[in-house]
């Protein structure tokens, strides 16, 4: 893929989670799913933007089921920050790319 | 300070109404600059309410139906084709007073002749407290979204209009039973909608009943209601609730700069898109608490587009 997206699956996810040195965000994702097509490009541009900082992957909850049932999560998009293996925020709901970055503030080094 | 950018005619809000005018705009050669929201699991979005539905079948040109987003972006792609620019973001701000108008985007200014205003309507929520830490637990403002989680659950879907009918017909594709809880002993619903909510076996209906409570510490677990007749509570056990109980108008932005009624509805002259302030024009929902329908956003979007038009010329002539 051209942008820095990564795309889990039930058994590459806790590698990916567990091993990340920067925070991961976990998009929950359905291709059915309007609100999730709509953040897609947000996402992907911050994928370009926060490259180092932040890692952005994304879970298809049609195909991965059990990984959604076993973090709670029942409405779709549903974001989720993990850092060190443990989730330490949800968003749920799209959101636009200024209220996104101002959700993601605390998981990213302060620029001077 | 940074000069603001400065278009003919800006549109504000990117439904039917904003996208119709939008086409009609451009093809006029006003290129139309159109801000047309930012991402929301509400229908306060960019293409509006439609993002939120599935099959659309009454829609002309379209006999076999088309998906609500489907047609959204194809009304999109028809805008970029004549030279409409896009902006994702919500306008923040605008000032009317002069001429130029003027509308923000947090600190980005933008200038414009003129404006159409076409920023539709969402739907309402219950106004419970418990609301808010249970949405996306079990309480949704969006089924096509999340109907997959309810598989062989036990859901309602509150309210007694299309959209709550075409809700619970779309969950019950997923759901093993769909209750419709309506505070009302009819349904409002058109006849063809009604029809098929009858005819589905999944479905059943508690009449003269209003959510009072949402139940559940960390997910839904059940409602509470009150009878509208008799006050009587009574409880329901169900993990997941939808809400189609009607609509407001997305008018904030516009408080005490444009003539609205006491719901929030724009106003305008009757039988054009006129507002209270020469050169603002509003269109679709915003305007509209009677028939809002695709057809009917799309239609005032082309006669805002025209008003503008004409009022633009009369301008330099």
């Amino acid at each position: 893929m051209a942008d820095g997206i990564i795309t889990l699956t039930s058994s590459s996810f806790d590698e990916t989670v567990k091993s990340s040195t920067t925070p991961v965000l976990v998009d929950f994702w359905a291709e059915w799913c309007g609100p999730c097509k709509a953040i897609a490009p947000v996402l992907k541009e911050l994928s370009t933007e926060l490259v180092g900082k932040l890692t952005i992957a994304k879970l298809d909850v049609d195909a991965h089921g059990d990984i959604a049932q076993r973090f709670n999560v029942m409405s779709i998009p549903t974001l989720l920050i993990f850092h060190n293996g443990e989730v330490q925020k949800r968003l749920v709901g799209a959101k636009g790319k200024s209220q996104l970055l101002q959700e993601l503030a605390e998981f990213l080094p302060t620029s001077q | 300070m940074t000069t603001p950018l400065h278009n003919k005619v800006l549109i504000i809000g990117s439904g039917p109404a904003g996208l119709t005018a939008a086409i009609y705009a451009a093809r006029a050669n006003l290129q139309p600059l159109v801000i047309e929201g930012e991402p929301s699991s509400t229908s306060d979005q960019p293409g509006g309410q439609l993002m939120l539905t599935t099959d659309v079948e009454n829609f002309p040109g379209f006999p076999e139906g088309i998906m609500g987003p489907e047609l959204m972006m194809r009304c999109r792609d028809q805008a970029i084709r004549f030279g409409t620019e896009f902006i994702t973001e919500k306008v923040t701000k605008v000032d009317f007073s002069s001429r130029p108008f003027r509308a923000w985007v947090r600190d980005t200014e933008y200038t414009a002749d003129a404006i159409i205003v076409s920023t539709g309507a969402q739907s309402l929520m219950l106004g419970l407290e418990e609301e808010k830490h249970l949405i996306g637990h079990g309480l949704s403002t969006c089924a096509t979204c999340d109907g997959f989680f309810f598989r062989g659950q036990e859901i309602v879907v509150v309210g007694g209009g299309d959209s709550a009918l075409e809700e619970a017909q779309f969950l019950t594709k997923f759901a093993s039973k769909v209750t419709i809880i309506h505070r009302r002993e009819s349904l409002r619903a058109s006849k063809i909608m009604q029809d098929r909510a009858f005819k589905n076996d999944k479905i059943s209906f508690v009449w003269n009943k209003q959510v009072t409570r949402v139940l559940g510490a960390d997910k839904v677990s059940g409602i509470e209601m009150t009878d509208t007749v008799t006050g009587e509570f009574s409880t329901m056990n169900v993990t997941g609730i939808f809400v189609a109980i009607g609509h407001r108008p997305n008018t904030d932005l516009f408080s005490g700069i444009l003539e609205m009624e006491t719901t929030g509805y724009l106003t305008t002259k009757p039988g054009s898109t006129y507002t209270n302030i020469e050169g603002v024009f509003a269109c679709g929902d915003v305007q509209d608490h009677t028939y809002r329908q695709a057809i009917t956003a799309a239609g005032s979007g082309c006669m805002a587009a025209i008003d503008c038009e004409r009022w633009l010329e009369a301008q330099h002539s």
